[in-house]
């Protein structure tokens, strides 16, 4: 029999925001263990939370970015849990009150994974285990973060990586997180079960904790989907139960079973009043959304006739995507732009993260200039790409590098002197072509070439060497 | 009949006259201290140093000719749950001593910004949970009036201290009697504001939906002049509001006309001699031109459980971080992190405060959520209703303030559920949010004193002392009479 994976993801995204949900402590991720820290969160008695206007406006950003419904009327609740991460003992959190319900993902193969609801919620500290003693660190403790939950609406290991790199990258697009997965601002449960293809019935789900990376995730999902295909093949039932990932050995194992399932005892936070979120507070929200990825994507192929793959990794990075559109305005063709950028820039940025940060000395301004003597005729392709590659060193603009006489092309008089000398001085070049040896013709336009300063047409030259050399 | 002057007016105008520097008045209060707290046991812990130095800098101002702040000078004290930046804060708890917080509860810093002098932090029920003060891992505190008998709670030490004049006013917090019980049994003044009228920021959390930070003073005046002094809004606190309008100012208006309501309820299971203090007073109002109305307040007879469900649900998650990693008590021996925190836990709560986490912990349970919990959020939904009718036929609400006068020690301690139903009056007016004040209205055969509340409407604490203060003045001091002891002005 075949079977068919059914997965839902529960996604955490730490948000952007300068200061901690629920006190004015800095989010900066690192600093010395418990520096970052007062007396709110680190819940002293007697301290009581006040909730961070910017994060329940990030998370409805968050929330219309993803096609979500915001209810006027949500409010925070206590998740009661003992754990010495979690210095009041419970985390406020949202329970059946979210800020944003029903909304989605839609993925290239034009599925849409359904989103239940995201809500906001803190973060807990961290435990450092040392020479068999324990330490807390409380200052990733009060870090706001938003949970995205999915229906189980994905079908596989590929639909679930697309789903989270698609979060990914809209959360990045609207600012609202780095989603940094290494850092931990990023982090993936996922809930997993699985049934004979054709069957509407849900099995007995599993849950995959903590995953921080996408392959391994992919990796934990597609394991976790053949050992319960094995369970159920053998006669066997799938135990409902909580399980975590070993990278090193790419099995997972029970964290804890459905027995000693948490009893949240949620209930509302009487220290927080009522979140109530005005409509037009929603539509100034919507409003102030930039270009989400999907909408830019389509804009570049259908508006600006940039070839799909090459307009999927001009969206792919933020900061690429906006270099892209400063270096292309007012030019003739906006794929020379883009075939600069994934050309020649992306050939010095080595790595994903480094395009991601896509740190280089040349401004957007200097490319469009680049481009535009390209489109007025000043200079040649050849040229164009050797001064980018100067200003890629230096950060120059294009006029410090390119002399006044050189811009411009060569008439056919000047072509026509410069290969007679090129002729007149490489007679060893000439003779290799006489006697057959058609690649020597390289030579010569190689010294055209050199001698105009790039100026001259290549081909042109080749054609006129030729016809000199007979 | 002697008129009631209140401790701190007196004071005020001592200190205004030169009659006695601050320096003085506050030694002697901390000398009667030390004679009078081993009888009373008011106060956990006495801080000569921090009220000498703050009388210190009263009397340089004064010295300088400027002009005094209301409370500025006035020796008082505080409930040991209102937290003391550098001053063992331990809600009378085994659990945390030694704890000194690092930060002002928000009350306390606007009153040392007044110029207040702070004699010590004051006995309290267990994280305020009694209604003798006998949960107290010190031992309770004792009744001014007569030392065999409790001095209530959760706020015993305050009325303890207050009532026999070794302190001239302190703040209690109230959760469903806090204040007002033990002001009624120890003679003196008790209000709990509106909920949301004082920052609760700084005070160690009981049952958060319920608590409020008030004043216990030996008059009306008093307590208009504390109460104005901290409510305001707090941007700390989230559900803080402040006040509509100061209380002090409208004081001494007439209240010719005024509704006076009395809920039938209310005088239901109320022994004889409380319930005809209460209607006495009644009288009082009528002869001062008030109007009584009787009206029906069926939902009151939720109001008990409707408490204990809420207030524990609270309980048991507010608790829960004293797990002794970080402050506080720890238990010496254990096996794992796990161990550690069920016999920290186990060892530093009392039997009354495990009672209720267990009772809260249970009622928020899956499966049993619906049934107490949720059931209590809408019963609560109706009280507030009904006192909302209710003031749209009168302008206060006049009620005992406990069924009974002051206990002997120990009888509390021996039937909690006995001890609950004493709750009965107080603790509509905490799950209404609503504001009262418990006032003296006589004593009892033994010479233990009863006492009445005028409940408001939200935000009128104005309403309820006008109300209170023109009683007073009608009664005088042989009704608002402190007990024979402490400091002589």
């Amino acid at each position: 029999m075949k079977y068919e994976m059914v997965a839902g993801l529960e996604t955490h995204v730490e948000l952007a925001t300068n200061t901690k949900i629920f006190c004015g402590c800095t989010t900066q991720f690192g600093g010395e263990p418990n520096t970052h820290c007062c007396p709110i969160c680190i819940g002293l008695p007697g301290t009581l939370p006040k909730l961070n206007e910017q994060v329940v406006n990030y998370a409805i950003r968050a929330g219309l970015a993803t096609n979500c419904e915001i209810p006027e009327i949500s409010k925070m609740d206590r998740k009661n849990y003992c754990y010495p991460d979690l210095p009041k003992a419970y985390q406020i959190s949202q329970y059946d009150k979210p800020l944003c319900l029903n909304g989605y993902v839609q993925l290239s193969n034009g599925r849409k994974i359904r989103l239940t609801r995201i809500h906001i919620e803190e973060d807990a500290g961290k435990l450092i285990h040392n020479h068999g003693d324990t330490y807390v660190d409380y200052n990733r403790g009060g870090v706001p973060l938003i949970e995205i939950v999915s229906e189980p609406d994905i079908r596989s290991a590929e639909e679930a990586k697309e789903y989270v790199e698609k979060l990914q990258l809209i959360m990045k697009y609207i600012g609202v997180s780095d989603c940094r997965m290494q850092e931990g601002s990023m982090r993936c449960d996922v809930n997993i079960s699985v049934r004979p293809q054709g069957s509407e019935e849900l099995g007995t789900r599993t849950e995959i904790k903590n995953m921080n990376s996408i392959t391994f995730m992919a990796k934990a999902m597609e394991y976790e989907f053949s050992r319960q295909v094995d369970i159920i093949e053998n006669g066997g039932k799938v135990e409902q139960q909580t399980l975590r990932y070993d990278e090193a050995t790419d099995t997972t194992s029970s964290m804890r079973g459905k027995e000693d399932a948490n009893d949240y005892r949620y209930f509302r936070d009487p220290d927080l009043v009522t979140i109530c979120v005005p409509r037009e507070k929603v539509e100034r929200i919507r409003a102030e959304l930039p270009e989400l990825p999907d909408q830019k994507l389509e804009r570049y192929i259908n508006e600006l006739e940039i070839p799909e793959n090459d307009a999927k990794l001009l969206v792919k990075y933020r900061r690429v995507a906006e270099f892209f559109e400063k270096a292309s305005a007012g030019t003739k063709a906006p794929r020379t732009a883009a075939n600069f950028i994934i050309g020649q820039i992306f050939s010095i940025l080595e790595n994903d993260g480094a395009k991601e940060e896509f740190d280089i000395k040349v401004s957007a301004e200097n490319l469009n200039a680049l481009i535009k003597l390209i489109d007025d005729g000043k200079i040649k392709m050849n040229l164009a790409k050797k001064t980018l590659a100067k200003m890629l060193e230096t950060g120059k603009a294009p006029s410090e590098l390119i002399d006044e006489s050189d811009m411009g092309g060569l008439d056919e008089g000047a072509l026509d002197e410069l290969c007679r000398q090129a002729v007149s001085s490489n007679p060893n070049a000439v003779a290799d072509y006489k006697s057959g040896k058609t690649k020597a013709i390289k030579a010569l336009v190689g010294f055209v070439m050199k001698n105009s300063r790039g100026k001259a047409d290549a081909s042109a030259a080749e054609q006129r060497l030729i016809d000199i050399i007979g | 009949m002697n008129t009631n002057e209140g401790r701190i007016s007196k004071i005020s105008s001592m200190l205004k006259n030169k009659e006695a520097s601050c320096t003085e008045i506050t030694k002697k209060y901390l000398s009667e201290i030390d004679k009078l707290n081993g009888e009373l046991n008011a106060y956990v812990n006495v801080t000569p140093e921090t009220a000498l130095e703050a009388a210190a800098a009263v009397d340089e101002k004064i010295a300088r000719g400027e002009e005094l702040l209301p409370l500025e000078g006035i020796p008082m004290t505080l409930k040991d749950n209102i937290s003391t930046s550098g001053i063992e804060t331990t809600c009378c708890s085994k659990i945390l001593k030694g704890y000194k917080p690092i930060y002002n509860a928000t009350v306390w810093e606007a009153l040392k910004a007044q110029g207040a002098v702070l004699l010590g932090k004051t006995n309290m029920d267990e994280f305020a949970m009694g209604s003798s003060c006998e949960t107290s891992c010190f031992g309770g505190a004792k009744n001014p009036h007569n030392t065999n008998h409790v001095a209530g709670g959760s706020s015993g030490g305050v009325a303890s201290a207050v009532g026999g004049n070794i302190a001239a006013y302190g703040l209690g917090s109230d959760t469903g009697g806090s204040i007002r019980q033990p002001a009624s049994f120890c003679g003196i003044v008790g209000l709990k504001p509106t909920y949301g009228a004082v920052s609760r920021y700084g005070l160690i959390a009981y049952a958060s939906s319920l608590d409020q930070i008030g004043p216990i003073t030996t008059s009306v005046e008093d307590a208009a002049i504390v109460f104005d002094a901290i409510s305001d809004y707090d941007p700390m606190d989230s559900t803080s509001q402040g006040k509509k309008q100061s209380a002090a100012e409208p004081l001494k208006n007439p209240i010719k006309g005024m509704k006076i309501g009395i809920a039938r309820e209310y005088l239901e299971g109320i022994r004889d001699d409380v319930k005809d203090a209460v209607l006495n007073a009644a009288k009082v109002y009528e002869e001062l031109g008030a109007e009584i109305v009787y009206f029906d307040l069926p939902a009151l007879k939720y109001a008990l459980p409707v408490y204990y469900i809420i207030a524990c649900a609270e309980a048991s998650s507010n608790l829960g971080r004293y797990d002794g990693i970080r402050y506080g008590y720890k238990t010496p021996k254990y096996n794992d992190v796990n161990d550690m925190i069920c016999k920290t836990r186990s060892e530093g709560f009392g039997k009354e405060v495990q009672r209720r986490i267990l009772l809260g912990t249970y009622v928020l349970s899956a499966g049993y959520y619906d049934a107490y919990y949720k059931k209590a959020q809408n019963l609560r939904g109706s009280i507030v209703k009904s006192f909302r009718g209710a003031f749209e036929q009168c302008d206060v609400i006049l009620a005992p303030t406990v069924p009974m006068t002051a206990f002997e020690c120990g009888k509390a301690v021996s039937d909690p559920i006995e001890t609950y139903l004493t709750d009965i009056c107080t603790v509509p007016i905490n799950i209404a949010g609503l504001p009262a004040v418990s006032v003296p209205c006589g004593f009892n055969s033994k010479g233990m004193p009863i006492g009445m509340q005028l409940i408001g409407n939200t935000f009128c604490e104005h309403t309820i002392l006008n109300a209170a203060w023109q009683y007073e003045q009608s009664v005088g001091a042989d009704i608002f009479k402190s007990a024979e002891m402490g400091v002589k002005l």
